[in-house]
């Protein structure tokens, strides 16, 4: 187990920033998601935590050490690709066995550890078979048994799960969540994915155009974005915010229900609501429709659970309502999100 | 227009020679095949025939003699040291050809200042015509005026009593044995490396980086990552090289014949200017034929044997 911190670092490529100015610590045995677009610098900042990549400029410890120039061999990490670099030449044992090779390992110690990663990620059986022959799930676990083989101290993940399908992806993420609560390594991992990141995550630290916008975990960063990037990126459909003055007001879809649904009767903020289109999704239904004078009218959308039978009729205007406490305020300019609510 | 069989209405223009993928396949393979036979297959059959019968250029009629001419172009003590040299300057050029070529390979992988120029550098050799850069080679050898017996001398290595060389002022490149080989070798080298390299790029750019970065992070020195990742996963490629290399090299007479013409006293001489001396310039084109021919069956069983290693190392 260990700490990693990052010091006010920089990688640019050119022109571009990639990573600007970052600052973050992580806590010992904690799974931190790292979440954003294309684009903002995530993988970036994990391959300079690897040491695959060297920062422009600031600093890395990894257990209080600086090692931002050291060599990936020397910073005991481990790291899953996203298209697992498995090696295609060798078998899955001498995949698992190559990080203990590299450190001169006896060979009876090799083959135990070998034994032991393999057995926890259940390819004790396709030990001799070489990468082509597995399927997406099988490599998946190869990858991730030589990342584990050699007992690293930090564990970085590139979105691993990204090249399996959508049933798969379910069951992997759940058995991830589970061995590394087992080992307790601390673990970073990267993800453009707000599921992923959501259920994995004892935090997640969002970014954007290579900067942090807000570090929390699930709960704080899907209740109280920081800022309004957070609060349109994190959640699907993304919160509603409406322009009043210059304070926007948001809330999220859920939260969005007839009147007579809304909790604490008294404390909710009406809208008039004309529905332009509704989807029917199973266990939920979208509801798409604008607010306020038809000059200027602000596009909202309300998730309702898909039991719930009300019919609604596009072109029609009903009366819906937000509990005032699930109502979250940001200035308009620079985005963040305020106390101030709008003068009304 | 009714289908007769299946009684189903074809609609649209009749299915012609692009929609049927055998006729097309065909259609499109025919001029290699003719090319083939017209330039290749027909000089090969005359070559044959040639070293079975006893024509000259001096009498042009064919008489069958059988497999004389094999017996008698093997009795000659200068094929066998031919036959000798040519498998020493085809193994041991090929064999200089890899290394140096992986070697720059790899260096023109990393970006560096002055790429382009490095890369146009090396390529040159290959955009010249052989011969010409031969005759510069010939002269850089020269017997008295050579920059290398020059530099030689101006590091005292060479022309002073107790040098490293000798206390002569020339090496005499391509007149003394050992070094006429030494130098046809380099010269060749010289004008294999840009091909070779250029497929070892190839080779070196297929490898995912992904793959090169996870040996990185597994704790795997460069020179592990070389020997476990890079040649393994590069080897049919280079067996590639390889093999083009010393095919071409078997068969191709022109820096021996510009340089050395097979001197001093036959120690370069090679089985492809052997047979030119021997048929074209000797005049007896059966034994020519003979000679050129011998190299036939060593050069299908390379290709044979390459061509089955490259399959098994096929990894990905």
């Amino acid at each position: 187990m260990a700490r990693v911190e990052i010091r006010g670092i920089s990688k640019t490529f050119g022109e571009v920033r990639a990573v600007d100015q970052v600052d973050l610590d992580t806590i010992e045995g904690e799974f931190l998601v790292l979440l954003g677009p294309s684009g903002c610098g995530k993988t970036t900042l994990l391959r300079m935590i690897a040491g695959i990549e060297e920062p422009t400029a600031g600093d890395i410890l990894i257990d209080e050490k600086v090692v931002t120039n050291l060599p990936p061999r020397l910073r005991n990490i481990a790291m899953v690709f996203q298209s697992y670099a498995l090696y295609p030449h060798m078998t899955v044992y001498r995949n698992i066995a190559f990080p203990l090779r590299t450190r001169g390992v006896g060979k009876a110690t090799i083959q135990e550890k070998v034994e032991w990663a393999a057995g926890m990620f259940g390819i004790g059986h396709l030990l001799d078979r070489k990468p082509r022959e597995l399927s997406g799930g099988e490599r998946q676990r190869v990858a991730l048994a030589r990342a584990m083989v050699r007992e690293p101290s930090v564990f970085l993940l590139d979105e691993p799960l990204s090249n399996l399908d959508a049933i798969l992806r379910a069951s992997a993420r759940e058995e991830l969540r589970q061995f590394q609560k087992r080992v307790g390594v601390t673990t970073i991992y990267v993800t453009h994915d707000q599921v992923e990141a959501m259920g994995l995550g004892d935090r997640i630290v969002v970014m954007s155009k290579g900067k942090i916008q807000q570090v929390g975990t699930p709960l704080e960063i899907y209740h109280w974005p920081a800022d309004t990037f957070v609060a349109t990126f994190v959640g699907s459909p993304p919160m509603n915010l409406l322009g009043e003055d210059d304070i926007l007001t948001g809330f999220r879809p859920e939260t969005f229900l007839p009147v007579d649904l809304v909790n604490g009767g008294d404390g909710a903020i009406t809208y008039p609501f004309e529905v332009t289109w509704t989807e029917y999704l199973g266990a939920e239904r979208l509801v798409y429709g604008n607010v306020g004078e038809k000059s200027h009218a602000m596009h909202v959308v309300s998730r309702l659970p898909g039991s719930m039978s009300l019919p609604f009729e596009t072109g029609r205007t009903y009366t819906f309502g937000v509990s005032r406490d699930n109502l979250r305020f940001f200035d308009r300019r620079s985005g963040l999100r305020t106390d101030r609510s709008p003068k009304r | 227009m009714m289908n007769g069989k299946a009684g189903i209405e074809v609609l649209g223009p009749k299915p012609g020679i692009r929609d049927s993928s055998g006729q097309l396949a065909l259609f499109m393979i025919a001029p290699a095949i003719l090319y083939i036979a017209a330039l290749i297959g027909f000089s090969f059959v005359m070559a044959i025939l040639y070293s079975l019968s006893d024509v000259t250029t001096g009498d042009p009629t064919l008489r069958i003699v059988g497999f004389e001419n094999f017996a008698a172009i093997m009795d000659n003590s200068v094929f066998r040291l031919a036959l000798k040299n040519t498998f020493f300057f085809a193994f041991t050029s090929q064999i200089l050809v890899i290394l140096l070529s992986r070697i720059v390979a790899t260096a023109l992988m990393k970006e560096f200042h002055g790429k382009w120029l490095a890369r146009f550098l090396i390529m040159l050799p290959w955009t010249a015509p052989i011969s010409l850069g031969t005759i510069g080679w010939l002269w850089m050898y020269d017997s008295i005026f050579s920059p290398f017996d020059w530099i030689l001398r101006y590091l005292g290595l060479l022309g002073s009593p107790g040098a490293l060389l000798g206390p002569m002022q020339n090496l005499y490149w391509l007149g003394v044995p050992g070094l006429a080989m030494a130098s046809v070798i380099m010269v060749h080298v010289w004008r294999l490396l840009p091909l070779a390299t250029v497929i070892q790029l190839a080779g070196l750019s297929s490898i995912p980086k992904d793959l090169l970065e996870a040996a990185e992070v597994d704790g795997a020195s460069p020179w592990r990552r070389t020997r476990e990742i890079t040649i393994p996963l590069t080897l049919p490629i280079i067996s590639i090289a390889f093999l083009f290399g010393l095919v071409f090299t078997f068969t191709d007479m022109t820096v021996v014949y510009v340089m050395t013409r097979g001197g001093p006293v036959h120690t370069t001489q090679v089985l492809s200017t052997w047979t030119f001396f021997k048929g074209i310039e000797g005049g007896d084109l059966a034994q020519g034929a003979a000679i050129s021919l011998f190299l036939f069956p060593v050069l299908a069983g390379i290709a044979i044997l390459m061509l089955r290693m490259v399959r098994k190392s096929e990894v990905v």
